[in-house]
């Protein structure tokens, strides 16, 4: 469908990738953890590796939970907007096929929140 | 009160028809196609205005006499209000923080409310349906002034108050309100009146006027108490204007039906998303309560909606589309919000807390099936952290929801563990929502929504920052510049209410009021 | 039958107005809350002119409801003399 209107109604989107100063934003959720209320956003490079994101984007993010400190990211199931994925660490995000606005989260077995309570 | 009850000329029918009607001409010079330019492009089919008829039958005369008298009640109350420096004997000065939210969320929009049926009224080519958008219109504006007027006082004393036309179009979170009605006021005069006349003023509205203004009147607040009521009063007539604009579209054409119920969807749903800040005033920031957001909910929406769809059966509308997941969802929707403000108090104009161990009791009675199983643990956790100096303040900018602009923060249906995540494909470019309803509506105008200005990623464009910032600048702390372009005062405005300068002040004062100390 | 309701501010003006629902209303059902009453009927809900001048002791023009009207539900009726409320299903 498309908006009812007067006159042709094209706009080209608010959040294209050439607006963020050469990054390019992506989304990272922590599942069973919701004290943090909703997933993040970040604009990170995409020549940026993967291990740099887990070793020094995340760990200011999460460390306030007493979970993060258990976390082993060897044993962390990975899903890509929504779907089992296996990122590579050793290789950037770009080379993750990590495009701008893609949603990625993490399940920590095992860590499931203050007293179980997925919080 | 002492009104004089005139002997009528006319009989109120006749009236009606004489001030309305009769006010009406027939264009012969220009064509009604180019008076009334939005009238047809909506696709809604009209074949005879005459056919529309206001209830209330109220004229312009009528409509000035009471508004008058409501005007001189409120007012005698909001100045004896201040003189006797009501605002000591609210509850508890947590409370404010609701009023807050109140006057930067809101207001606002009772001014988008008045210029969008200022806009509708000129754009029907019925007369009837001119004359009430004209009142509503009129009413709109009244609701902004009073209640800018009211709470004024406590700007006076009270932090986060101040320029709230200024947050409006910049904090992160009014960003919901806010973009809610500039989707109405875009759209043509149909859409508007069935999303703000019926679905948002029928539907919705008595859940923040009625049960969340007498828990003001419960706590102390005689301010928004008037104001509330006198908007309310306005609001019944708003309500019965949205109604019949509904039953007159639909009487007028069956192809209209479908656009129709497309509408009831659409604004059913954003209106209920922006509840969710009414959910969270009502049962974490009133310290004196009297009926749960749930309840409220019940008795308001399930109940009351029921009987009106029920109703509008008939015409061959069902009620609005997902129902299931807000059925599912009153249990959890205020405790998810009152997290999430806890989370981002370091970025509100508004104070939030730790409910007291009286009030978590109390909230557990309330959601027997949720609360202490999901939201207890989260926040006696973050109490324990707060009592060790160690209070959580979350600084990393939330994902939003491309529709709605709310953070993620909704579970799925059926399982409060899981966040719910939605998202789409346009153009090469991908957007994100909270649900399916968020989607739906995404899809159904993908144009539109790919315009939103969400306050996450206009802060990492850089767009949020007061001119003359340099972002590359050594040192450079962007929540700090963020907060100064929001105007908000860091450790003032925002942060735990505990150890706040209102606290301190109400206490002083409060203690001044009470003793000869 | 659906429910219909009418909610007036609890004060000196609207209490007339409330005795006079109620007593025209018999299987109406009166809900008070702080600063408000909620009046729910069944069906249909009116509201007579001539019960409230009764009560009021001066002629009163029905549209001063709106001067203590809080909210309400349901189709309206108005006349010089009653005022009603009702669903149709």
């Amino acid at each position: 469908m498309s908006v009812a209107a007067i006159k042709k109604y094209e706009f080209a989107p608010a959040d294209s990738v050439d607006k963020f100063h050469g990054a390019q934003l992506l989304y990272v959720g922590w599942e069973d953890h919701l004290m943090f209320c909703a997933p993040f956003a970040f604009p990170l490079p995409p020549n940026m590796p993967f291990a740099a994101l887990l070793e020094q984007v995340l760990p200011p993010v999460y460390g306030y939970h007493p979970d993060f400190a258990r976390v082993d990211w060897a044993k962390a199931e990975w899903f890509k907007s929504g779907k089992p994925w296996r990122p590579d660490a050793s290789k950037s995000l770009a080379e993750n096929g990590l495009r701008h606005k893609d949603v990625i989260r993490f399940r920590t077995p095992g860590l499931t929140g203050i007293a179980g309570s997925c919080s | 009160m002492d009104m004089q009850a005139t002997k009528k000329k006319l009989n109120l029918k006749e009236k009606y028809r004489a001030m309305t009607r009769d006010l009406d001409w027939n264009p012969s010079y220009q064509k009604l196609e180019d008076i009334y330019p939005y009238a047809s492009y909506e696709g809604v089919k009209i074949h005879d205005w005459e056919k529309w008829e206001d209830p209330f039958r109220l004229t312009m005369d009528a409509y000035w006499k009471y508004q008058a008298e409501k005007e001189r009640k409120l007012y005698a109350i909001i100045d004896a209000y201040a003189q006797n420096n009501g605002h000591l004997n609210v509850t508890d000065a947590r409370y404010l923080n609701a009023i807050k939210i109140l006057l930067t969320g809101v207001t606002p929009l009772e001014y988008m409310a008045h210029r969008g049926f200022a806009h509708a009224g000129r754009q029907f080519p019925g007369a009837g349906p001119r004359v009430a958008c004209l009142m509503q219109s009129l009413d709109e504006i009244r609701h902004a002034q009073t209640q800018i007027h009211s709470l004024s006082n406590y700007n006076k004393f009270y932090n986060g108050f101040h320029e709230f036309t200024h947050m409006f179009e910049r904090v992160w979170f009014l960003s919901v309100s806010r973009s809610f009605f500039d989707d109405a006021v875009s759209a043509g005069p149909f859409e508007f009146i069935v999303s703000i006349g019926f679905s948002f003023e029928y539907v919705l509205t008595n859940l923040l006027f009625v049960p969340f203004v007498s828990g003001a009147a419960y706590n102390g607040d005689m301010g928004t108490m008037t104001f509330g009521f006198s908007a309310q009063s306005d609001e019944a007539r708003h309500m019965t204007l949205g109604l019949e604009a509904i039953k007159f579209i639909l009487e007028q054409d069956p192809a209209n039906v479908p656009i129709v119920q497309r509408w009831i969807d659409k604004w059913t749903w954003r209106g209920y998303r922006v509840l969710t800040l009414v959910a969270m005033m009502m049962d974490y920031m009133l310290p004196k309560r009297i009926m749960s957001w749930k309840e409220a909910w019940e008795v308001y929406f399930e109940e009351n909606g029921g009987a009106l769809f029920k109703d509008l059966a008939r015409y061959g509308i069902r009620p609005p589309k997902w129902l299931d997941q807000i059925a599912q969802d009153k249990d959890h929707i205020s405790h998810q919000a009152w997290c999430t403000f806890y989370n981002y108090a370091l970025a509100a104009n508004f104070h939030t807390w730790i409910p007291s161990e009286e009030e978590m009791d109390w909230l557990a009675r309330k959601y027997p099936n949720s609360f202490d199983k999901y939201y207890r643990p989260r926040l006696e956790y973050w109490r324990e952290q707060a009592a060790q100096g160690n209070r959580f303040y979350n600084k990393t900018l939330p994902m939003l929801c491309q529709t709605c602009q709310i953070p993620m923060l909704f579970t799925e249906p059926g399982d409060p563990t899981k966040i719910c995540y939605r998202e789409a494909d346009y153009k090469g470019e991908k957007y994100h929502f909270c649900s399916d309803g968020c989607k739906e509506i995404f899809e159904n105008e993908p144009e539109k929504y790919i315009q939103a200005w969400l306050p996450v990623h206009q802060v990492y464009q850089g767009n949020c920052f007061p001119e003359g910032t340099d972002p590359t600048a050594e040192g450079f702390d962007p929540l700090a510049a963020v907060l100064r372009y929001y105007h908000l005062e860091s450790g003032r405005d925002n942060l735990d209410f505990e150890g706040s300068e209102d606290q301190r002040n109400f206490a002083a004062w409060r203690g001044q009021a009470t003793t000869n100390a | 039958m659906s429910t219909v309701f009418i909610a007036l501010q609890a004060n000196e003006d609207a209490r007339p107005i409330i005795e006079a629902i109620c007593a025209d209303n018999p299987h109406a059902v009166l809900n008070e809350a702080p600063g408000m009453v909620k009046i729910d009927a069944e069906g249909r809900l009116v509201v007579r002119r001539s019960s409230i001048e009764e009560r009021l002791g001066r002629a009163f023009d029905l549209q001063e409801l709106q001067v203590n009207l809080i909210t309400l539900s349901g189709h309206i009726d108005e006349t010089e003399d009653e005022f009603t409320l009702s669903w149709n299903a």
